[in-house]
């Protein structure tokens, strides 16, 4: 039982819009989780539930629990900044701060309190490096981030996500905005980020969840219709909408 | 039939150039009977300048342009501007900003209806209105409660000109506060930030451009204004020594003389001259609020 991330019976609803049903699922340490499924099946709403993203959306209602370790991240003690700085999140769109590329990243540790500039310096460099962006903005730290390309941008907001050192890394659709070589790049980072951290994520593309998860999670219609290792998921799936989605019958 | 097709599209270019043209002579207008106006004053006020020094008039301590010495010195005018201008910034842009915020960050549904249509009420209501309440109430209150002779002073009028300029730097602020992004907001949320944090750190200095649109055109519509300094300054074209004196700032003391100067004489020429001092001023406070606004943008470049 190495679960990071265990989810329990849940319900999601925007107003009266029931948009996930009775999710159960498990994502296992230091794993690559991809939630795949059409437009509108839930996908990035489950994926905004496990930072509790939604809870700034009014009118919406979630029941059920989801555990990250044994911590039960819905229940009234728990603080949501807290779970945010263990669960980090990147989006679809790249949301660099119009500030510069250095403080970008130091913000995630300014507000954590963290006061020693060496301390930031350090972990700006190394967060950097990391996402292999280092060698390309160093001599620019205090330039603005909105200079840097689409691809530099998106790494940056990977970077200032794991500047705060979460537990959990969450990817709403990292790479659709992007050309295919920064693509590449983010999927190289993945492999790499899976050796410290655990990460879901959101995919449009097939093919990317098939080369960076260890496991997919199929999502028809706001229910999880089956979760499996990745290559049975693509190869031979228990389910016939599964099968369909896979092979491309629809979508 | 083709050639009628052909007729309809030249008629539509026509029309579009007919459009395009007539909208060019109105603004061309506009700005002719601007640039008009500058003229006159210029026409008006330089003369002045052969009988008394641009040095003397706008360092001259003594303000007597009926007297049979006259002398015509505007430093206590400027000066009274200046005072009113800088204390009715300072009481109105801490409360702008704060209400502005307000409205966009943390009021929902119907209070941030009714605040942000209660604030474009307070901005249409006539300045002689705050004028006369500034009359009516403000001066006996300060009477009462500061041990004072007269209400009409430097405060009065400071209070009074917030509370015009209030409206004017709310409402713009507010705008380049919800125009940024949510997505930006998320983010800053993702990484562990409370509502304040994200307030502070991400939204206003992203909205600082805005902001600074707004601060500057709320005080130029505080230099600017006149019916209620006219009302409530109190008048007197002296230096003030504390903020319960009476002042006379350069538009007041344009509106309350013009009526009574002979036209072409030395006292209407130097009227004419503050409109000129007046409008550098404005003119620089403008210019400072465009380099300022692009300054604080983010460009993509």
């Amino acid at each position: 039982m190495n679960y990071k991330i265990n989810v329990k019976n849940v319900s999601f609803y925007y107003g009266e819009n029931h948009v996930l049903k009775e999710i159960n699922l498990t994502v296992e340490k230091n794993s690559v989780a991809a939630l795949i499924g059409p437009s509108g099946c839930g996908k990035s709403t489950f994926l905004r539930c496990i930072n509790r993203m939604n809870d700034i959306i009014p009118g919406t209602k979630m029941t059920g629990e989801i555990l990250i370790d044994e911590d039960s991240i819905y229940s009234h003690n728990y603080d949501v900044t807290t779970l945010r700085r263990r669960v980090g999140m990147v989006f679809q769109k790249s949301n660099p701060f119009p500030q510069s590329i250095y403080d970008n990243i130091a913000y995630g540790l300014k507000i954590k309190g963290i006061k020693d500039k060496y301390d930031i310096e350090s972990t700006v460099e190394k967060s950097l490096k990391s996402t292999a962006l280092w060698d390309e903005v160093k001599d620019r730290l205090n330039k603005s981030a909105m200079s840097l390309s689409g691809g530099q941008q998106q790494r940056l907001c990977i970077a200032r996500t794991i500047a705060v050192q979460p537990e959990v890394i969450l990817m709403d659709e990292p790479a659709s905005a992007l050309d295919p070589i920064s693509t590449q790049k983010i999927e190289e980072l993945i492999q790499e980020l899976k050796k410290n951290y655990t990460i879901v994520i959101v995919t449009h593309n097939m093919q990317q969840a098939a080369r960076v998860s260890d496991y997919t999670a199929f999502f028809y219609l706001g229910e999880l219709i089956e979760m499996d290792r990745t290559e049975i998921i693509f190869t031979k799936p228990g389910n016939i909408l599964t099968e369909n989605y896979v092979t491309g019958k629809f979508g | 039939m083709l050639l009628r097709k052909k007729q309809n599209k030249s008629y539509s270019l026509i029309f579009d150039y007919l459009i395009e043209k007539s909208f060019l002579i109105i603004s061309i207008t506009s700005l002719l009977i601007l640039f008009a106006i500058m003229l006159f004053l210029i026409k008006e006020g330089i003369p002045l300048f052969k009988d008394v020094g641009i040095f003397d008039f706008i360092f001259g301590k003594e303000w007597y342009p009926v007297s049979d010495n006259i002398r015509l010195g505007i430093f206590p005018l400027i000066i009274s501007s200046i005072y009113i201008t800088i204390l009715a910034s300072i009481i109105a842009i801490p409360i702008s900003l704060a209400t502005a915020i307000y409205i966009a960050e943390i009021s929902k549904g119907k209070v941030k209806e009714i605040i942000k249509s209660l604030i474009e009420i307070i901005a249409s209501i006539p300045s002689v209105v705050i004028g006369f309440l500034g009359m009516v109430v403000v001066a006996p209150f300060l009477i009462k409660n500061f041990n004072i002779n007269s209400g009409l002073n430097l405060l009065n009028a400071s209070l009074l000109l917030a509370f015009t300029a209030i409206p004017t730097i709310t409402s713009i602020s507010e705008d380049a506060i919800s125009s940024i992004p949510m997505s930006l907001k998320e983010a800053s949320f993702a990484l562990g930030a409370n509502k304040w944090q994200t307030v502070v750190r991400i939204v206003i200095p992203a909205s600082l451009s805005g902001i600074w649109t707004a601060i500057i055109l709320g005080i130029s519509r505080i230099i600017g204004e006149t019916m209620i300094v006219l009302m409530v300054a109190g008048g007197a074209a002296v230096i003030p020594k504390s903020i319960f004196d009476p002042v006379r700032p350069l538009t007041s003391n344009v509106a309350a003389e013009m009526a009574e100067a002979a036209v072409g004489g030395i006292h209407y020429r130097a009227l004419f001259a503050i409109g000129i001092i007046l409008f550098i001023i404005t003119f620089i406070f403008n210019i400072t609020a465009d380099y300022l606004s692009n300054k604080y943008k983010f460009k993509n470049k």
